[in-house]
């Protein structure tokens, strides 16, 4: 056994960055953490903005903090009122505290609004060995570029508001090691679909998770944000990729890269964020990449995954009696029999999207998929691009066309069908192959049956009809 | 918040595992801007079912819901909190709790204790067999009694004094501002900013 001994001993990447921003540290308290950017959108907001407005406070730090409009607006239309009264409100709401706090906010129709977590990274503001809160469990995104990033509830966000810092328990990390390489046609989100599967959703509870290995690090920035934003999926609040040379690249030519002796001193720094050789994890697990395959959920949580050549598994082969339950549960709300093949599966819906899947380089290898084909006869397909800036990088390589070619509907930036807080639901019994994070019991639409699925599953999916990956066609 | 030191009522059984945010309430439910009215919201899916634990008579009142494993994953939406606390919860028991859920309960004082799942187990039968059995859970003592059952549980001694004494975390931390402003003062100048913004 490996026993810890205090400053001799290296330290994880994790470890660095919360060390690196602990305000405040006293036995039997949680530590304060310093916040270096805080990101706000309209459904976790306004109780806190309501709450510093009772107390008399101010936004501490409106410098470290950015908003944009996501979870719930349409994206129909936007150029219009919003039609739900309850969802205008909200918006508005948004965008009224920001102006009283003097909050940057990229409002519906600005070429810089989206999900939250595709504008961090887009605008620059997402950096290696920063600490990034948002009120919204897929913060974990940003722990791509070496961050330790987090989901916040609302009272956490009225803490950061008001003061910049967290009071924070230090958690325990995990090594996830991928290594080797992904045959033809595997995604990262084949591999985070897998690991998932392979903790359970509690498996990461109190960890930050490293990815690690040599699948990881020939990861795209657009691959690796893919896989740190399911962390939390496995229960983890945090997972994060130690910085590199990719990493470096992304953020240099964007708008708030570090300039001059700035990026110089940022370079430095950002090269010594890995872990140490000799550091310790409180756990660790070992993914081999090579025998990857594409993965696809097929139950009612996101650890309830297989791969797509398998079929519908059968209750009683789970030795947990918990687990039988939940997957008896699972197969009757999904509407599958055991045993039947998941290339059977006929899917009535296509979700392209989120913040999950719904980046650039998401778009191109589904449009490269599908072009010149034709959907499926009864389908419908959406692709909802994961921010404004998204939408016109793809209308400008052509790929709006080749999408609604293929007769899928090119829909305007945000959350959309990953959480169905706006129009765009799934009804009763409705089933859909979707790139988003979970596929819980009536999360994309009440009654709705969710496969999570990679962008290449989904694009051959919509061609064929059922559940299918490119090497079916 | 209001301080949490012991509360007596009845328990609601929930033999499920795993059940996320979206289930506790449903995202079409968290288009309010206040901390209330989120009861119409509570598994709003499920209560549709008129076999849905809820809905059956003998645990209308109950104040205390006793929950499978893994509770409150997904989301991160405080609303889940509130919508249990609007319906009149006051605590939760569970053998495991999703890390944010349990953070975001912490904050707005509905108590959630871990207990074995064997325990679990345990009081399920009890309440189910006779729903009107009170149960205590006593952050005081830290323990829970069913009945004449006594079931210890563990809660770290900042969290048990904070809910005890029933403070906001924002108070505590402003005590230690100067820390914040010494902090501030050390940061590097490559650190970004979105102010004056750049696209």
């Amino acid at each position: 056994m490996q026993v810890r001994s205090g400053e001799m001993m290296g330290k994880t990447l994790a470890e660095k960055i919360w060390a690196d921003h602990v305000v405040r540290e006293v036995a039997g308290e949680p530590d304060l953490i310093y916040i270096d950017l805080h990101l706000l959108h309209e459904v976790t907001s306004p109780q806190a903005f309501d709450g510093l407005r009772l107390a008399n406070r101010q936004v501490r730090r409106t410098d470290l903090t950015i908003a944009t409009e996501d979870h719930n607006t349409p994206t129909l239309n936007i150029d219009q009122p919003i039609a739900d009264p309850v969802s205008r409100l909200q918006i508005e709401t948004l965008r009224k505290n920001a102006a009283e706090f003097g909050v940057r906010i990229h409002s519906l129709g600005d070429a810089n609004q989206g999900i939250v977590h595709v504008v961090g990274p887009q605008l620059g503001i997402t950096q290696p060995g920063m600490t990034i809160v948002c009120g919204d469990s897929h913060t974990s995104t940003h722990g791509a570029f070496g961050a330790l990033a987090f989901g916040i509830g609302t009272s956490e966000v009225e803490h950061v508001l008001a003061t910049q810092t967290l009071p924070l328990v230090r958690p325990k990390t995990m090594a996830i090691n991928v290594d080797g390489s992904l045959p033809a046609g595997v995604t990262a989100k084949d591999i985070i679909l897998a690991i998932i599967a392979k903790i359970g959703t509690g498996g990461g509870q109190g960890y930050v998770l490293e990815y690690r290995g040599s699948a990881i690090r020939n990861l795209s920035m657009e691959g690796r944000m893919t896989i740190c934003n399911m962390s939390i999926e496995a229960g983890a609040r945090a997972g994060l990729i130690a910085p590199d040379e990719t990493t470096f690249a992304y953020v240099k030519d964007k708008p708030h890269a570090p300039q001059g002796a700035d990026w110089d001193a940022a370079l430095a720094y950002w090269k010594t964020l890995k872990s140490d050789d000799d550091a310790v994890f409180d756990a660790e697990i070992t993914i081999n990449a090579d025998e990857l395959s594409p993965f696809i959920t097929w139950g009612t949580n996101p650890g309830q995954g297989a791969p797509l050549n398998g079929s519908v598994p059968n209750p009683t082969d789970f030795s947990d009696p918990e687990e039988v339950g939940a997957a008896e549960r699972a197969l009757t709300y999904m509407g599958l029999e055991a045993g039947q093949p998941f290339k059977s599966i006929k899917v009535d819906t296509v979700f392209l999207g989120s913040c999950t899947n719904g980046r650039i380089e998401d778009l191109r290898a589904a449009a490269e998929v599908i072009k010149g084909k034709k959907i499926a006869e009864n389908l419908r397909m959406l692709v909802v691009p994961g921010s404004a800036k998204v939408r016109l990088q793809a209308e400008s390589e052509g790929l709006d066309k080749i999408f609604i070619d293929f007769g899928a509907e090119w829909r305007q930036a945000g959350c959309s069908m990953c959480l169905g807080m706006n129009p765009d639901q799934l009804s009763v019994g409705e089933r859909s192959a979707s790139t988003s994070n979970r596929n819980f019991e009536g999360r994309q639409g009440k009654g709705g049956r969710t496969h999570l699925v990679s962008p290449l599953v989904a694009a051959a999916t919509a061609i064929r009809g059922t559940l299918s990956s490119p090497a079916d066609l | 918040m209001e301080k949490f030191i012991s509360h007596t009522g009845t328990a609601v059984p929930l033999r499920r595992s795993n059940v996320d945010t979206d289930q506790i309430i449903p995202a079409v439910y968290l288009k309010r801007v206040t901390k209330s009215g989120f009861e119409d919201g509570l598994f709003a899916a499920w209560r549709n079912d008129p076999e849905f634990v809820l809905n059956k008579p003998e645990f209308a009142q109950g104040t205390i819901l006793v929950a499978g494993a893994d509770f409150g994953t997904g989301s991160s939406r405080e609303h889940a909190v509130w919508a249990l606390q609007n319906y009149g919860f006051k605590a939760v028991i569970s053998s495991r709790f999703a890390d944010i859920f349990r953070g975001n309960s912490q904050k707005g004082g509905l108590l959630t204790v871990v207990l074995a799942q064997e325990i679990i187990e345990k009081i399920w039968d009890v309440i189910e067999a006779a729903p009107v059995t009170s149960v205590t859970v006593d952050l005081e003592a830290k323990n829970v009694r069913v009945g004449d059952a006594v079931y210890p549980f563990e809660i770290d001694d900042y969290t048990r004094w904070r809910l005890m004494e029933g403070l906001d975390d924002i108070g505590l931390t402003l005590k230690h501002i100067d820390d914040v402003s010494a902090f501030e003062a050390k940061r590097p100048s490559f650190k970004p900013q979105t102010l004056p913004a750049k696209v």
